[in-house]
């Protein structure tokens, strides 16, 4: 199938999404269950996406787990995002490395 | 008067463009180092502006599903757009008519949305049109750089970037599951799930679109029912 007919639908949906609410249905959401199901679909999706993919995201899984490791330390110790990113990806690249070297 | 406006929205989307260019610079690498073009990767950015929802529809791409796991997948983890725009609705009141909506609408990020919410002076167009700008460009451009750096890149280095984007979700989430109970049973519920997903046999078989879906409604669902959030009236 063709790669733009994914992103016309992706776009489309994400779009009708945002949309919809800001023009047609406009009434705020009574319902408690499925607000708090809204509040928390983002941490749910995000770390379903993430763990175990992160392990197989690199050539070997000890350089995803030390990736993972380091992000999930930064991050509790509240760095910033682009600190927590760009060393995650670096501990990845020196086990990377290190296994070349020595493995 | 409406230039000073603009401008004043441009100011303050200023930091989150930045911040966007180096995040979809991790998404662009992750596109390329999955087979996608770096042109493909920022049209999909350009016409998305989502974050995890681009990477899960990455995922339904790379796993060539159908049309329908796409929009399944993009219903789900987007879903809490629906909310943000509504509440942006309200904001906005009458002043901004059914033609402008339809614009801003394409740019209601979670990080926009928080910027528009915390304006005390009213939302206008401009204002809004000012606050999109950077972040567009930020997010597109930033995919762009990511896709042609990921493409020079040798194999290894590339996926070492691709992680770029797993280390910020876990910079996104890591910080309120500390402080928020709920937020971490939410974690670790969604994690059991997934591995469930992608070690058990007969459920790995699942596609990777709809084993997403799964997770993210089960966890999200679990823990509406059992920390049901405080009312609107309450919270405020």
């Amino acid at each position: 199938m063709s790669l733009y007919l994914y992103i016309a639908a992706m776009a489309l949906t994400t779009y009708l999404i945002r949309v919809l609410p800001l023009t047609i249905f406009r009434r705020p959401i009574r319902s408690r269950f499925l607000r708090s199901f809204l509040h928390y679909v983002p941490y749910a999706c995000l770390s379903a996406m993430t763990f175990p993919a992160i392990l197989t995201s690199t050539e070997s899984v000890l350089g995803g787990a030390a990736a993972l490791a380091v992000a999930v330390i930064l991050a509790y110790r509240g760095k910033s995002l682009i600190v927590v990113a760009l060393s995650s990806s670096a501990a990845a690249l020196a086990v990377q490395w290190m296994t070349a070297l020595f493995g | 008067m409406r230039g000073s406006e603009y401008r004043a929205g441009v100011d303050r989307g200023l930091p989150v463009g930045m911040g966007y260019f180096s995040v979809s610079f991790g998404f662009g690498a992750m596109a390329v180092s999955q087979g996608l073009g770096a042109w493909d990767a920022a049209l999909i950015s350009l016409t998305n502006m989502t974050s995890a929802g681009q990477f899960a529809g990455l995922t339904v791409i790379v796993a060539a599903a159908s049309l329908w796991e796409m929009v399944l997948t993009q219903l789900i983890i987007n879903s809490r757009y629906a909310l943000m725009s509504l509440a942006l609705s309200q904001r906005m009141g009458q002043r901004i008519g059914l033609l402008p909506r339809l614009l801003i609408a394409f740019f209601n990020t979670d990080e926009i949305f928080a910027l528009a919410m915390s304006r005390t002076e009213p939302l206008t167009l401009p204002y809004m049109l000012g606050l999109g700008t950077l972040p567009i460009l930020g997010w597109t451009g930033g995919t762009l750089c990511g896709g042609l750096a990921g493409s020079v890149l040798p194999v290894s280095i590339r996926g070492a970037l691709g992680v770029m984007l797993y280390g910020m979700f876990v910079a996104i989430v890591v910080p309120p599951a500390r402080q928020e109970k709920p937020v971490l049973a939410v974690v670790i519920l969604a994690v059991v799930l997934s591995c469930l997903f992608s070690w058990t046999p007969g459920l790995k078989d699942v596609s990777a679109g709809i084993s997403i879906v799964i997770c993210t409604v089960a966890a999200a669902a679990v823990c509406a029912v059992l920390f049901p959030v405080a009312d609107e009236e309450a919270a405020q």
